[in-house]
């Protein structure tokens, strides 16, 4: 395929529109067109010349801003389904999603679940549309950004007259300039910070041409950004965990490979006080009853010094202790660690009398702790009860008699005792439970009598580490930058030449004609110089 | 032509590195629910836990024989069902095919009521912290893991082994050759 040779002498690339070099219109409808279209200067776009393999099919389909904009609809009215209905992440999470759907919304809840409405931003389909648009944002930038460059490059000072006639801005007049006034324009310009350039009885005067570059800065943040939205998914670079630590409890930090541990030394809530708060919290607590101050974990951050095999027994280094409050995350090395929720007074420990069950009489007061059982208490004197079983959240009796437990945590604890007394050295069967005993094994003389219970809070504390953040922040800031650079200083230019006994002069800008047209004013001021007019009225 | 075939190549090479990046997260994405997951063939990761005794069992000493890594609680009737069985055959699998039967972080006095009353007599070690269940990935109980002699996962089963015959296939398949 062929190049095309200028009049002027210089070779354009296949699908110019105007010359790279004078400017003279290289097709037949540039050449009819009473004004010349001076976005990318006239130059090729560069996908459009060559449509050959398939390589060049597919980079032609990305470069076109069309499809680029189809992409952004497509997204835009794809994520908005997504609004429609919660998604999987939000709905509670002990109901499947298969039947949540349908239970909740019926069948226009069951075919959003079926379509994969219910968890649209990790479908396959989704991720391909914002990667589609990825793509199309770098070859349709390259594609322009390139050919922009070598035409603004490659600007000859002696535009062709034809060019400078087909300017929005332009003024011709018969005759010649003066050596004088070719200077006092030149130092005019100049001192209006144009950079002038003069050649064979031609002007070029150019400023602020870095702000064409400005949309594909903007292009580049955006890309940045999108990467490190990518990033994300790549192992290490982005953890989110929750950890339920009871108080008192020390646990290892999800996410941290074993290297860290936290204890919790207490959870806080606090409220409100009406009369001890300032005055302006009264009205809130009248009406609702109470308003939470403060939810506050107490927590000491460990570094396991033994962190070779999992299971072994940590080696634990005191790092810090924080008060974790909402909005007050601890923070160590790359992670912080958050105060997300919590579930107040969970059973902890019980406590049981001894009790003779006619006369009253205690013989002793034992606790069992629900996590850590003994097998035997020994109350001195003869006394002592034996635990024969533990079932934390009690759920009945299989068939041969035998207590069971539904899961491993005390929801609803259930003890299986043997007393020993001296009046029942053989020892008594007794099942206890919060305010209920079972004699399974025949009457009993004594009982195991619930005292009280001792409970403790639980907390929830989100752990976080996001090292796409920075990148996130530069692909931002890039993009600013580019905005900024492109929108608050415009490309202007003047051309003048004098040929054959006629002096031509044009102007042009990306925008803010008013603008460049002042400042043609001002330049030309004690000139010669036609005053360029504007042929196209708003 | 030069200047075409450069561009050419430069087009497939900026087309390359984008579809690259396109597949790798598109991979990442759909492989997130998996990620880390052992899966048979694997090795399996080593660790160190203490049985109810005190001593410390550590998987890599077990290398040369067959291992069933059995994940378990007291109140799993799954598990109650199945532990006989093993009972039994680590009795006549001694030597060749070993059971660790991991339990997910109960008291020592539920773990070894438990032994009791099943009468087992293999060692029962405690994950108090979770971390090899974690490390293993372990979610529905009893999950058990057959790890051959050579130390790597021939076979996961999640869920009861309710006949003896079932145990004793995966028995079977770890022993060493010899």
């Amino acid at each position: 395929m062929g190049k095309v040779k200028c009049e002027c002498g210089r070779v354009n690339p296949n699908g110019t529109i105007l010359c790279e070099s004078c400017g003279r219109a290289l097709t037949e409808k540039a050449k009819q067109d009473k004004l010349v279209d001076m976005r990318y200067e006239g130059s090729a776009r560069r996908s459009q010349t060559y449509n050959k393999t398939l390589i060049d099919k597919v980079w032609n389909f990305f470069s076109s801003v069309k499809v680029g904009i189809w992409i952004i609809v497509l997204l835009l009215v794809a994520a908005s389904f997504g609004t429609i209905l919660p998604q999987e992440f939000y709905i509670p999470s002990n109901v499947p999603p298969e039947t949540y759907y349908e239970d909740v919304y019926g069948t226009f809840g069951k075919l959003y679940y079926l379509i994969g409405f219910h968890d649209l931003y990790n479908s396959l389909w989704f991720s391909a549309l914002v990667a589609a648009l990825g793509v199309s944002l770098v070859i349709a930038s390259l594609d322009r950004v390139v050919p922009l460059y070598r035409a603004l490059k490659n600007q000859r000072v002696d535009r062709h007259e034809t060019f400078m006639k087909k300017q929005r801005l332009f003024a011709e007049r018969e005759g010649t300039l003066q050596r004088a006034e070719w200077q006092r324009v030149k130092e005019a310009l100049e001192k209006k910070k144009y950079k002038v350039r003069m050649e064979n009885g031609a002007l070029l005067a150019e400023k602020n041409r870095f702000t064409r570059w400005g949309p594909y800065v903007n292009h580049v943040g955006l890309i940045i950004f999108l990467l490190g939205a990518l990033l994300r998914s790549v192992p290490g670079m982005y953890i989110d965990e929750l950890l339920w630590i009871r108080e008192g409890e020390t646990l290892q930090v999800p996410g941290t490979n074993g290297e860290y541990y936290v204890k919790n030394n207490g959870f806080t809530l606090e409220n409100y006080q009406a009369g001890e708060d300032p005055e302006v919290f009264n009205e809130a607590i009248n009406r609702v009853g109470t308003v939470a101050k403060n939810y506050q974990t107490d927590a000491v951050l460990y570094k396991n010094e033994n962190n070779e095999l999992p299971g072994a027994s940590p080696k634990l280094e005191e790092v810090q202790r924080d008060a974790i409050q909402v909005n007050q995350p601890m923070k160590f090395g790359q992670f912080a660690v958050y105060q997300t929720s919590f579930r107040q007074d969970e059973m902890k420990a019980m406590h049981f009398a001894l009790t003779n069950k006619e006369t009253g009489e205690e013989f002793g007061e034992i606790v069992v702790d629900l996590f850590d059982q003994q097998a035997s208490y020994d109350l001195g004197g003869g006394y002592k009860v034996e635990l024969l079983g533990y079932y934390p959240d009690f759920d009945g009796f299989t068939q041969e008699g035998e207590p069971t437990s539904k899961s491993p945590l005390p929801n609803n604890p259930a003890f299986l005792f043997n007393m020993i007394t001296p009046q029942t050295p053989e020892g008594e069967v007794s099942f206890a439970q919060i305010r209920n005993t079972m004699e399974p094994l025949g009457e009993t003389t004594f009982k195991m009598a619930f005292k009280s219970l001792d409970t403790r809070d639980v907390s929830a504390l989100t752990i976080r580490k996001d090292l796409t953040l920075p990148v996130l922040a530069a692909g931002g800031l890039i993009f600013m930058i580019g905005v900024i650079q492109g929108s608050y200083w415009n490309h202007r230019r003047l051309w003048v030449r004098e040929k054959n006994g006629q002096v031509y002069a044009a102007g042009h800008t990306n925008k803010n004609w008013h603008g460049l047209k002042r400042d043609i004013e001002a330049v030309l001021e004690g000139t010669t110089i036609p005053r360029p007019e504007d042929r196209q009225k708003e | 032509m030069e200047k075409k075939k450069k561009r050419l190549v430069m087009r497939t090479a900026i087309l390359a590195v984008l579809a690259g990046l396109v597949m790798y997260t598109l991979y990442t994405n759909v492989t997130k629910e998996s990620r880390g997951i052992l899966e048979e063939g694997d090795e399996a990761p080593d660790f160190v836990l203490k049985d109810v005794n005190g001593q410390t069992h550590q998987l890599s000493d077990y290398k040369g024989r067959g291992v069933f890594l059995n994940f378990w609680g007291t109140w799993c009737e799954p598990c109650k069902k199945e532990m006989p069985h093993m009972e039994k055959l680590a009795k006549e699998y001694k030597g060749q095919v070993e059971i660790v039967a991991v339990n997910v972080g109960e008291s020592d006095f539920q773990v070894e009521n438990f032994a009791k009353q099943y009468g087992l007599t293999f060692p029962m070690a405690i994950d108090t912290g979770k971390e090899v269940m974690d490390t293993y990935g372990v979610d529905p109980l009893p999950t058990t893991f057959m790890i051959k002699p050579d130390g790597t996962i021939d076979q996961i089963v999640i869920g009861g082994l309710v006949q003896e015959e079932q145990v004793r296939a995966l028995f079977e398949r770890v022993k060493p050759s010899s």
